[in-house]
């Protein structure tokens, strides 16, 4: 036989004990041709022009899915950000656009739609302005759509102003989801410079740089690296390292293979391939257990950040190699809800925000289903946002806050989302404003190149 | 692009007449055995055949669907995956 019966084996394992997964096949669809001034004609035509795009993405996900035995467990489409294709529509707001997207993700079938999306990193137009404003009332009245706004870039700094803004917009958000625990939230995501190409969501949009229509891969398989790592005996780190970039490269293959095909079929060009350690609820499925399994006692505790700098950094290194397509976000995602590691962590102590705030230097993405209290003013929640982007500017990386303020809930209460979104203990802020610095608006500017010490 | 051939894997507990259930389903399809290995690991019966499917006519969701419920009756699972998935994984 010519393929090894035990990395057949090894191959069946990694499915259906830990869990390995495409965590999405995402299409990414550009709108740019869809513009038009009536927001009625606008509307059909992105519903046409989505429809017809994503049409067999579905079937044919599933038929890749049946054929090589591998779970792909969402199907998305990520356009272009709303803001700047409906920039020229005369109408108040986009909410009916939200609506619009959402209406034609149910027509594809797909689980989720992204792109609500505004860039203001340097600066906001009128037509960004109505879109983040339409935020909240958008992700209350809709399921699927997902938003995202970049506020921060290492080459133009952090528009503090619109750090400002998008604070109200996540409180107003909660609220308007309040009967849901904030939900709304967990669909918006606030980015310092945000990928083009990722098909993660909540964050997925089809960037400007992007062709006419792209398939983009999302991978997965934290329980997988957990598994290979709890199987070493008494390793060093230089081990650690060694068997997790492996590991990487193996779940990379797998998915650049599953990518190439799905678009193949579809005769849409192949665009990225992202491997990251998405967490689930799933017992093991987790980061934190990683993370533990390097020997910490519980995720969080000192040498967390350390830990984690490694694993996210083998894990680039192993799918750089195996892969000439890895793009997106690539690296360990640490969101609290989802992983249950993570929750465990929070809820006996050891992890707190201020950890993961230091963890988001070293990892892809940043602080990531996080719920706080309902009562956290808007400009704490601004704050912590910048604080976030100032990470991201500076060590030239993605960082995103993704919060929720949750509805009259307190340290010691949790939400409840279900599904891939799980459960967030709410974790307590700092009793000191931030409001006046908040207040201040302006911008930050661009950081130094060099002198980087 | 893609390979016609498949990976069969039958993994359970062992019991007489696997093998012969098993592959009548396959002779009913039409699928060829080009190879095939079985060993007890652990005390659980695992076979792996690579087999390749008609070029013609191949209904593969109903033959994945008939060596389901075959493996399922005599308490086993059985899977059919394209060989490329494990080529792509673990070759350069």
């Amino acid at each position: 036989m010519l393929i090894n019966p035990n990395e057949i084996l090894e191959t069946i394992r990694m499915v259906k004990m830990e869990n390995l997964d495409i965590r999405t096949v995402t299409m990414g669809i550009s709108l740019r041709d869809c513009s038009h001034p009536d927001i009625d004609m606008f509307n059909e035509n992105i519903y046409e022009k989505i429809t017809a795009k994503a049409k067999n993405l579905v079937r044919t996900t599933e038929e890749i899915q049946s054929l090589y035995g591998i779970p792909i467990i969402n199907k998305r489409i990520s356009v272009t950000p709303i803001a700047i294709v409906a920039e020229s529509c005369m109408a108040p707001d986009f909410v009916s656009v939200a609506k619009t997207m959402d209406e034609a993700a149910k027509e594809a079938g797909v689980d989720f739609i992204g792109g609500f999306s505004a860039l203001v990193h340097k600066g906001a137009t009128p037509g960004d302005l109505k879109l983040i404003h339409s935020i909240p009332e958008a992700l209350a009245s809709t399921e699927k759509v997902c938003s995202s706004v970049n506020v921060a870039t290492t080459r133009a700094g952090i528009n503090m102003d619109a750090v400002g803004l998008m604070g109200n917009v996540i409180k107003r958000t909660a609220e308007l989801t309040a009967d849901r625990d904030g939900i709304g939230c967990a669909k918006l995501v606030v980015f310092a410079n945000a990928p083009e190409d990722n098909p993660f969501m909540a964050g997925a949009f089809h960037g400007i740089g992007e062709p006419e229509c792209v398939i983009n891969v999302g991978v997965s398989g934290p329980g997988v690296v957990n598994a290979a790592l709890r199987e070493l005996e008494n390793p060093n780190l230089t081990e650690i390292s060694e068997t997790i970039k492996k590991t990487a490269f193996k779940i990379t293959r797998m998915g650049e293979m599953v990518g190439r095909e799905v678009s193949r079929r579809l005769g849409v060009e192949f665009g990225i391939l992202d491997l990251s350690l998405a967490p689930t609820p799933e017992i093991g499925d987790s980061v934190a257990a990683i993370l533990e399994a390097m020997g910490l006692e519980r995720c969080g505790t000192h040498g967390t950040t350390a830990a984690l700098a490694l694993l996210n950094d083998a894990v680039k290194k192993g799918g750089a190699m195996a892969s000439s397509s890895v793009g997106g976000l690539s690296g360990a995602f640490i969101p609290v809800s989802e992983d249950a590691g993570m929750i465990e962590a929070v809820n006996v102590g050891a992890l707190s925000l201020e950890k993961l705030e230091a963890m988001t230097c070293v990892c892809s993405v940043g602080l990531d289903m996080v719920a706080v209290p309902g009562d956290t003013p808007a400009c704490t929640l601004s704050a912590i946002i910048a604080d976030e982007m100032a990470i991201g500017v500076i060590n030239k990386k993605t960082t995103a806050v993704r919060i929720i303020p949750a509805p009259g809930k307190k340290v010691g209460d949790s939400v409840e989302f279900g599904g891939l979104l799980g459960m967030a203990p709410v974790m307590p802020v700092s009793k000191f404003s931030s409001e006046t610095f908040v207040k201040r608006g302006g911008r930050i500017p661009a950081p130094i190149q060099s002198l980087t010490n | 692009m893609t390979s016609s051939r498949f990976i069969i894997t039958v993994i359970g507990s062992d019991r007489v007449g696997i093998v012969a259930r098993i592959t009548t389903v396959m002779a009913n399809f039409n699928v060829n055995i080009v190879d095939i290995s079985q060993t007890i690991m652990d005390g659980i019966f695992t076979m792996i055949m690579l087999a390749e499917a008609p070029e013609k006519n191949c209904d593969l969701a109903a033959f994945q669907e008939a060596m389901e419920t075959e493996g399922k009756s005599l308490g086993v699972e059985v899977k059919v995956q394209n060989e490329d998935i494990f080529r792509f994984m673990h070759r350069i």
